[in-house]
């Protein structure tokens, strides 16, 4: 623990810190343009310089310098300002001062500091570079003259996203940021270069001059396009959501975000249901709110207790809830939400939970993934994965059909018999691992025997030992990839057998909620009682649909897939007669006869704790660690990956033009002319 | 010890195909004495090779002039399985000046691989590196064809010249960069990435090429180094003056009578060796103006006091200037001061890798304000503006092109401010006679 002095404080920093992190523990600003917390250090804006002593008689780049005992350090020397100042003029040279038309306006660093370190006003009177913008793809905007050459982006590709596709060509005054050979960033996560980018040359496409920074009302949310839980920050103006960005969370997203997290917003005010609709004839009708409840009150008088519900990926623990107690008020005890067919067993939570932890995982040495494409499935699980292999030298073997998942992994074949027999190379590396680790995606858990054969190598192996330090390494995990799985399992929306088996059933009324990847013509014969918010497959399919919110327009409690509680707040309200969904099964209730023991969210959420206490508790729940007797002979191969198109995995998506356009290009491979501004 | 810096004799010169008299040929290298029994050479063992290197006093020739051999002796004694050492050589020779090293590679190349050999064994390397400047076609040939000879001749590859120590020799052509010339921009050009330094440290001798332990050595460095083995530390140190020793390779250019290559003593004065090799200023030593004594990067030295100044690291360093690689540049009076070093100027915004900021920033402005300044199109103000952007400039950038681009500036303004405010008052003068008119 070196002990350093910065402006006179004394203080002692962690071994291994950097002296821009010493200065910051001493309370200290230090302004910088290149040095990202997440990133590797480049060093090259020369922002952060300080004097320190000992040393040479120059500034010292702090964000490069590591923190040595006795150092003593000066933030606010002459020689320091003197160096800022003349940074930030080389920085303003060349930068457009067009911050009026800037996007990057009221969040800009190059802004702020300008204000904070620079000159009043600039001693240069030649004439200002200019250049040519590039093209990075669907979802980042340039405007490369103001660009300042400071290379996260270029970093962030490589180190965070993995794929090397931006960087740098020619030299000097010409060098110029681009993506490789001008055409669209293939990663996921391309978005978070907007986010990354100190001034205004890359920034969001789709969000182009839709507001500045300050008028936005910002409301701390939970994602749902996947099951990561991804904390993010709903930005409104007035009713009208317009933007959607991470917030922090170290043990979650860190501070990333995916394409799909982000830009799915204009999803939310297309193809919305807006009012409730009955179906007469054959055709969905527009109806009132009583004319539809009046259906639905029918069609449960007579369903006697044959009564179901279906969960869609994107629903929150207060939706499944109401929905569960309405089903059992009326007699019925039929829940599900692995809407593709999945059957595997859930007697034990913990067989079924990303139990290393997402930020576990970059810990891992080794690690094996069982029919999952984890790029597609959960981009930022996949991030740590590429962190483990990069910072650890992790090594992941992959059992299903290849696919690129930004880093190197030795494909095992496709092939679910290897679980139960392991390569000898395989085998080694697991019995020489301190942290061996198991990922089970949903392409495998469709098959018989491989949820057994998994935990059986999970035992052989020992994934959940006691480690040096005395904490538990669990390195069995599945991974999840809708929003409302984990919640939902702790909620029994599960069926034995799963949907297949529950529509052999005939349950005479169904309610789905937010269901549209279900297989509608199992349920020919069921009343159908769609509860969500876009005019997708279940709407299409329903015989009453009542309007409901989007994950952005309700509070929610969310489980992600390593089994962790949180809870986002609603940003705007749902867009016409559409209500909250919880709120729609307690008027129903009343309609049916039924009433539901709750008035308003407050009290729904205390009886959801007192059934489920862990939905009662923010942070991760604790489903213990027991192993279920299962079969454990696979058969076959892994035929496919279930993600076949990242961009539109769920109705919000699908209605989503920017996501379509991503689509297109990312996935299919079209090429879009691009309009001349 | 006997100190001397009279004219060197012939039989003390290091290079004797300099001139390209003789074929460069393994045989006509090995009739010059190279490859001669280096066998022998090595049986000393590496610390002992390090010691006379050491002892010797050989400063680097690339410039810096920091001692060789303590350069060596930082790199880790017993290399970790699977981390080698590496000797990279640098011959990405660009300096505006300088043209040595060319020399020595086209006319001698098997010193420079004999070389590579001795030091790379010294300091435990597993192969060597000689990162060659893209626009030395003829040079690279010649380069190729002298490493397939050692290596056809036993002198390279497993058991190296029959001395059990297995070395490879590797040639990589640079593609006209000059900031590849640095060493950690060697590095990652090496390694196939955009030529651009990297933050020190760590040092290379830490984590260099491929992350392993590396030394980088200049061309003239490493190819004295057999001669200094065989002849003696003594014998090297006995030429020029306490801690400026040996024998170095001068680049004579511009307004002198016959402008070369010659290898003489250091710490020869300036008058002499001009007299002597570059047969006297053009017009007579009246007429001289000014000189770069060590390549672009360093300040010019007017004529008055560089006259009987020693041309060595600590002799020049005295007159705020410095040896660099000793590339005498002499202007004589019918020069256009401030347009030669506005051409400086231009050629560092050319080279500038446009990593860091105050360099790729500054290098440009730089450029702008010397090309008004040779013109006279400016304020007297600006000069001070000018001298504070080069201060902006030197000492914060990653390496050292920063300040290469800035001290020829300020030389100028030191030495020649009068000739740059005579410029500026004639253009404001002419301006202000247009507007009577």
């Amino acid at each position: 623990m070196p002990k350093v002095t910065v402006d006179g404080i004394e203080i002692e920093v962690p071994a291994g810190s950097t002296v821009l992190q010493a200065c910051e523990a001493a309370g200290k600003e230090i302004p910088r343009f290149c040095y990202h917390e997440r990133l590797s250090i480049a060093g090259n804006c020369r922002m952060c310089l300080v004097e320190v002593a000992p040393g040479p008689p120059k500034p010292q780049a702090s964000c490069a310098l590591p923190a040595m005992e006795g150092q003593t350090i000066r933030t606010d020397s002459p020689m320091v300002k003197a160096a800022r100042e003349g940074v930030m003029e080389f920085l303003l040279i060349n930068h457009p001062l067009d911050c009026p038309i800037c996007d990057q306006g009221g969040e800009c660093d190059l802004q702020d500091q300008s204000v904070a370190y620079g000159r009043g006003s600039s001693r240069y009177d030649e004439n200002k570079r200019a250049v040519t913008e590039k093209y990075m793809g669907p979802i980042v905007k340039t405007v490369m003259t103001r660009c300042i050459q400071c290379t996260r982006c270029v970093r962030f590709a490589e180190e965070v996203a993995g794929v090397e596709e931006i960087g740098a060509i020619y030299r000097g005054e010409n060098m110029q940021i681009t993506s490789y050979l001008e055409r669209a960033v293939t990663s996921e996560l391309s978005g978070n270069v907007v986010d990354l980018c100190p001034v205004g040359a890359l920034t969001s496409k789709p969000y182009a001059f839709e507001a500045r920074p300050w008028e936005l009302t910002k409301t701390p949310g939970i994602d749902v396009m996947d099951a990561m839980g991804t904390n993010v920050r709903f930005d409104s103006r007035g009713r009208q959501l317009l933007r959607i960005v991470p917030r922090i969370n170290e043990d979650v997203n860190e501070e990333w975000a995916h394409d799909k997290t982000r830009h799915a917003v204009d999803g939310l005010t297309a193809r919305r249901l807006d009012r409730p609709f009955v179906r007469k004839n054959g055709k969905l009708e527009a109806a009132s709110w009583e004319d539809a409840f009046k259906a639905v009150a029918a069609a449960a008088k007579k369903a006697g207790g044959s009564v179901t519900a279906v969960a869609g990926d994107m629903v929150d623990c207060e939706t499944m809830f109401a929905a569960r107690e309405l089903v059992t008020a009326l007699g019925g005890s039929m829940l599900e939400g692995r809407q593709t067919g999945l059957a595997y067993d859930t007697s034990s939570l913990s067989a079924v939970n990303f139990n290393t932890g997402i930020a576990n995982i970059e810990k891992a040495d080794v690690i094996l993934l069982v029919g999952s494409d984890l790029r597609r499935e959960a981009p930022l699980v996949n991030a740590r994965v590429l962190k483990a292999i990069r910072k650890r030298g992790a090594k992941v073997f992959a059992i299903g059909p290849e696919t690129d998942l930004t880093y190197k992994v030795e494909n095992l074949g496709a092939s679910l018999k290897t679980l139960t027999k392991l390569p000898k190379a395989v085998a080694d590396a697991f019995k020489n691992a301190a942290r061996p680790a198991i990922i089970v995606g949903g392409g495998a858990l469709r098959y018989e025997g491989a949820h057994g054969a998994a935990l059986a190598l999970a035992e052989k192996y020992k994934l959940v030992r006691e480690l040096e330090d005395g904490s538990t390494w669990n390195g069995f995990n599945v991974l999840h990839f809708a929003a409302s799985r984990m919640g939902g399992l702790m909620l029994g929306y599960a069926f034995a057998g799963g949907i297949r088996a529950l529509a052999v059933e005939k349950p005479k009324l169904g309610f789905f909620l937010g269901a549209d990847e279900v297989n509608y013509d199992l349920f020919a014969d069921t009343f159908k009682v769609y509860v969500g918010h876009h005019g997708d497959a279940g709407a299409h399919a329903a015989d009453v649909i009542l309007p409901a919110a989007a994950y952005t327009e309700k509070a929610g409690t969310y489980v992600n897939l390593e089994g962790r509680v949180q809870r986002g707040e609603r940003a705007v309200f749902p867009p016409g007669d559409a209500r909250e969904d919880w709120a729609i099964f307690r008027a129903l209730s009343d309609v049916v006869g039924k009433k539901l023991p709750f008035d308003n969210l407050e009290q729904l959420r205390t009886k959801m704790a007192a059934a489920v206490p862990a939905l009662g508790v923010e942070g991760l729940a604790d489903y213990g660690w027991v192993v279920p007797k299962l079969d454990a002979k696979p058969e076959g191969d892994v035929a496919d990956y279930p993600i076949k198109d990242f961009y539109l995995t769920n109705a919000i998506c699908r209605a989503s033009a920017t996501m379509q356009r991503c689509s297109a290009e990312l996935v299919h491979g079209e090429t879009f002319a691009e309009a001349a501004e | 010890m006997e100190v001397s810096t009279s004219p060197l004799s012939d039989k003390d010169r290091i290079f004797t195909n300099l001139y390209g008299f003789q074929p460069w040929n393994l045989d006509a290298a090995r009739k010059r004495g190279d490859w001669d029994n280096t066998k022998k050479l090595l049986e000393a063992g590496p610390d002992a090779i390090i010691d006379t290197i050491k002892n010797s006093g050989l400063r680097g020739r690339g410039g810096a002039g920091f001692p060789t051999g303590m350069k060596w002796s930082f790199m880790p004694k017993e290399p970790k399985p699977g981390r080698p050492n590496f000797l990279v050589i640098n011959a990405d020779e660009s300096e505006p000046g300088s043209c040595k090293d060319r020399e020595i590679i086209r006319h001698d190349p098997h010193k420079l691989i004999e070389g590579a050999l001795v030091a790379g064994f010294a300091m435990r390397a597993r192969a060597a590196y000689i990162y060659i400047r893209g626009e030395f076609i003829y040079e690279a040939k010649v380069l190729f064809a002298a490493v397939e000879e050692a290596y056809a001749a036993g002198l390279l590859g497993k058991n190296a010249a029959g001395s059990g120590y297995d070395f490879d020799v590797f040639v990589h052509r640079g593609a006209g960069a000059y900031i590849c010339g640095e060493e950690t921009a060697m590095l990652e050009s090496l390694e196939g990435k955009k030529g651009q330094p990297r933050l020190k440290p760590p040092f290379p001798a830490g984590a260099g090429l491929y992350g392993c332990p590396t030394t980088v050595n200049n061309v003239e460095s490493i190819a004295v180094g057999p001669t200094i083995l065989r002849r003696g530390a003594d014998w090297f140190k006995s030429f020029g003056r306490e801690n400026n020793v040996g024998t170095k390779l001068f680049q004579i250019s511009g307004h002198v009578n016959t402008p070369c290559v010659v290898e003489e003593s250091m710490g020869i004065s300036f008058k002499e060796l001009i007299e002597k090799h570059a047969g006297g200023i053009r017009g007579g030593w009246d007429n001289l103006l000014a000189v770069i004594p060590g390549g672009s990067s360093v300040p010019m030295v007017p004529a008055a006091q560089i006259m009987d100044a020693p041309m060595d690291f600590d002799g020049l360093k005295a007159l705020g200037s410095g040896l660099g690689t000793a590339a005498v540049i002499v202007m004589d009076k019918s020069t256009d001061i401030v347009r030669a070093i506005s051409r400086l100027s231009y050629f560092y915004k050319h080279e500038s890798c446009g990593q860091c900021t105050p360099c790729r920033e500054g290098t440009g402005w730089m450029w702008r304000m010397m090309e008004r300044l040779r013109t006279g199109d400016a304020e007297i103000s600006e000069i001070d503006m000018l001298q504070q952007v080069t201060k902006q400039v030197e000492g914060h950038t990653i390496c050292a092109l920063g300040d290469a681009a800035a001290w020829p500036i300020q030389g100028l303004i030191r030495h020649f401010r009068p000739e740059i405010e005579r410029r500026i008052n004639e253009a404001h003068g002419a301006a202000h006679q247009e507007a009577a008119e």
